[in-house]
């Protein structure tokens, strides 16, 4: 280094970059190790929607201009009602659906100018079946292996990694018509995973599928999130998408009316119905100061909870008259109270797209929604 | 995915397709070699024997030809307007728009498909010929190419009928109402030269006649029409084909919302 330092100042180096220079000379080699060390991974963004549009032919505007980004590794969610814009959004991302306007990046590839590249990065779930009915389990995994370039020998070696943790390897030689519901939602995640996308993306992927089965695919989904593929989930079980999504988007009428952390997004309820079993029978002479009461049945009781009230203070008075709770759980599931909250919210018209529209929340929504999930 | 990835697609197509007639062998390859077997029996030995020559040549010797290119025609064009409307039907399309293989690979994976059903029974048929006559090529080249181009026209109409067929009645009419009256008029079993002038005239118009008269060249050294013009006739019918059934794959509005 000294040699280096002495050759320098003799060729009069220092004397001819001033410090402007200098400054200028280690950002190009900053830069210069930061091309060399960052992927694309690293560099871009898993997702990046920008003014999305899209019109059906028969006039129906799905899509309003909606604008997401997803960051690598996270597990997302993309809630919001029947018809709201979910797999359309899905659609135009895995080019099943044309867009109108907008653009689409997936890990930096735009889906218009570099769509082989971005599909390659994609697997896609969606929610019907649509493979071949009539092929083998094997067959249909290997087959996709094929269509993303994947030489035989590689697409079976995967097929078969995918089916053996999914259950599904003892299925291979069965045509696929006669499995189960659950064994087909695994296929197709088999399927999807074949050629190892950096990105995942699940429509109701446990749609119809029984609670214990629903609960293993949430086991395998997380293990896959872990090795660093990003997950976008679509999903009509709010407690799916609580317990395993990271971030959270809902999107409504075309509009997404909510962007951010799925705790910080919890931390807006402001008020919780929980449903307390009595062991005592209860009569309507049952007071509890400040607290919301409905009374069930003799046995059970719901009280509403709001935010700056505590459990301690319910349940002390609770004691304070005699009463026993013998369980308690929550009425509904917290993310489907805040769901309900969001699409209930006048004035949800406008996009609110940021992750930093946590305050905005209770400035969204157009339309009275039900609990349509 | 590069052109290596794009050959290793393409391959799985062509695969996935023959492996598709072959798991349905009685009802792909069986049919059309039951009847094109009792066409050489009651056309050929039955009533040929008595109709005697036909174009200078034995009736037997005459319809064998052309009952070798009815049986091509039919099978690639039946091919892939059934696989391909069945992979729109099932929605397993969505399998290969959503990965990175191009629009021209599937195209080109469907048609090779195709044409491996359309040659493959045309090979059955050639083989169950012999037991009825003798089959003595006058000219490879011309048969060989004759039998190639005619499979690839009619793979790629079987492929532009499927991608604007809505239902399995679509799938069905084309053939019915149209292929079958093109292929009994396209001189499969006579020679225009029987036919009065207008109606020859009419026949000049029909793609079959020219694929029919150049694979009876190929295999008899006899033909109702000139054989540069049926090259050329097959080479404008490839191109046209291949081109809108590109075009319509890339619109793709029938596939993509």
């Amino acid at each position: 280094m000294v040699h280096v330092h002495l050759l320098l100042r003799q060729w009069g180096f220092y004397d001819r970059i001033d410090s402007f220079g200098v400054f200028l000379l280690f950002r190009h080699i900053a830069y210069w190790s930061y091309s060399l060390l960052m992927t694309d991974e690293h560099r871009f963004a898993a997702l990046e929607i920008n003014g999305l549009e899209k019109t059906y032919k028969n006039g129906f505007q799905a899509l309003k201009g909606i604008s997401l980004k997803v960051e690598t590794g996270d597990f997302f969610a993309l809630l919001g009602p029947n018809g709201a814009g979910k797999s359309t959004t899905i659609g135009v991302i895995c080019s099943l659906v044309s867009k109108t306007a907008g653009h689409v990046s997936i890990f930096g590839h735009n889906i218009d100018t570099h769509f082989t590249e971005a599909k390659q990065c994609i697997g896609v779930v969606p929610q019907e079946f649509n493979f071949n009915q009539f092929e083998k389990v094997l067959d249909i995994v290997v087959t996709q292996g094929g269509y993303y370039g994947l030489p035989h020998r590689v697409a079976l070696e995967r097929a078969e990694k995918y089916l053996r943790l999914l259950d599904l390897w003892d299925m291979r030689g069965m045509i696929s018509r006669t499995l189960s519901g659950g064994m087909k939602r695994r296929l197709m995640i088999a399927r999807a995973l074949v050629h190892e996308p950096k990105l995942l993306i699940l429509d109701e992927p446990t749609a119809g599928v029984d609670i214990e089965l629903r609960r293993s695919m949430w086991e395998f989904l997380e293990k896959v999130n872990a090795t660093g593929t990003t997950i976008i989930l679509t999903t009509h079980y709010l407690e799916e998408a609580e317990s395993l999504c990271r971030n959270i988007a809902i999107i409504d009428a075309g509009n997404i009316i909510e962007n951010t952390s799925m705790k910080a997004l919890l931390r807006k309820l402001t008020r919780e119905v929980f449903v307390l079993d009595i062991k005592e029978s209860i009569t309507s002479d049952l007071q509890l100061s400040g607290f919301v009461l409905r009374l069930m049945d003799e046995h059970c009781i719901e009280v509403e909870v709001d935010q700056h009230q505590t459990l301690n203070q319910l349940f002390n008075q609770l004691a304070e008259q005699g009463v026993t709770v013998t369980s308690m759980r929550n009425k509904a599931n917290r993310l489907e109270e805040m769901f309900v909250s969001v699409l209930n919210t006048p004035d949800a018209s406008e996009t609110n797209d940021s992750e930093e529209s946590d305050s905005n929340i209770n400035s969204s929504t157009t339309q009275t929604k039900g609990a349509a999930v | 995915m590069n052109i290596l990835g794009q050959w290793i697609a393409f391959k799985t197509i062509v695969y996935r397709e023959i492996r598709r007639f072959l798991r349905i062998w009685v009802q792909t390859l069986v049919p059309p070699a039951i009847t094109i077997a009792l066409y050489f029996v009651i056309f050929g030995s039955l009533i040929g024997s008595r109709i005697g020559e036909m174009g200078g040549f034995d009736y037997m010797q005459f319809v064998v030809p052309g009952l070798i290119m009815m049986a091509i025609i039919q099978n690639s064009y039946g091919n892939v307007v059934s696989s391909f409307f069945g992979t729109k039907f099932q929605r397993n399309i969505e399998e290969m728009l959503v990965s990175p293989v191009k629009d021209i690979t599937i195209l080109l994976g469907f048609v090779v498909g195709g044409m491996v059903r359309g040659l493959l029974v045309g090979g059955i048929v050639t083989l169950l010929a012999l037991f009825f006559t003798d089959l003595n090529v006058h000219n490879w080249w011309v048969t060989i190419s004759m039998v190639f181009l005619t499979a690839l026209v009619f793979s790629l109409a079987g492929f532009i009928n499927a991608i604007f067929a809505e239902s399995f009645d679509d799938i069905s009419i084309i053939p019915t109402f149209v292929l079958t009256p093109m292929i009994y008029l396209g001189g499969v079993f006579y020679s225009v030269d029987l036919l009065p002038n207008f109606w020859a005239n009419v026949s000049l118009i029909n793609p079959i006649l020219y694929m029919v008269n150049g694979f009876r060249f190929g295999i008899l050294g006899a033909s109702d029409v000139g054989l540069l013009h049926a090259y050329i006739m097959l080479i404008l019918f490839v191109v046209v084909g291949f081109s809108t059934s590109l075009y319509l794959l890339t619109r793709a509005e029938k596939l993509r919302s």
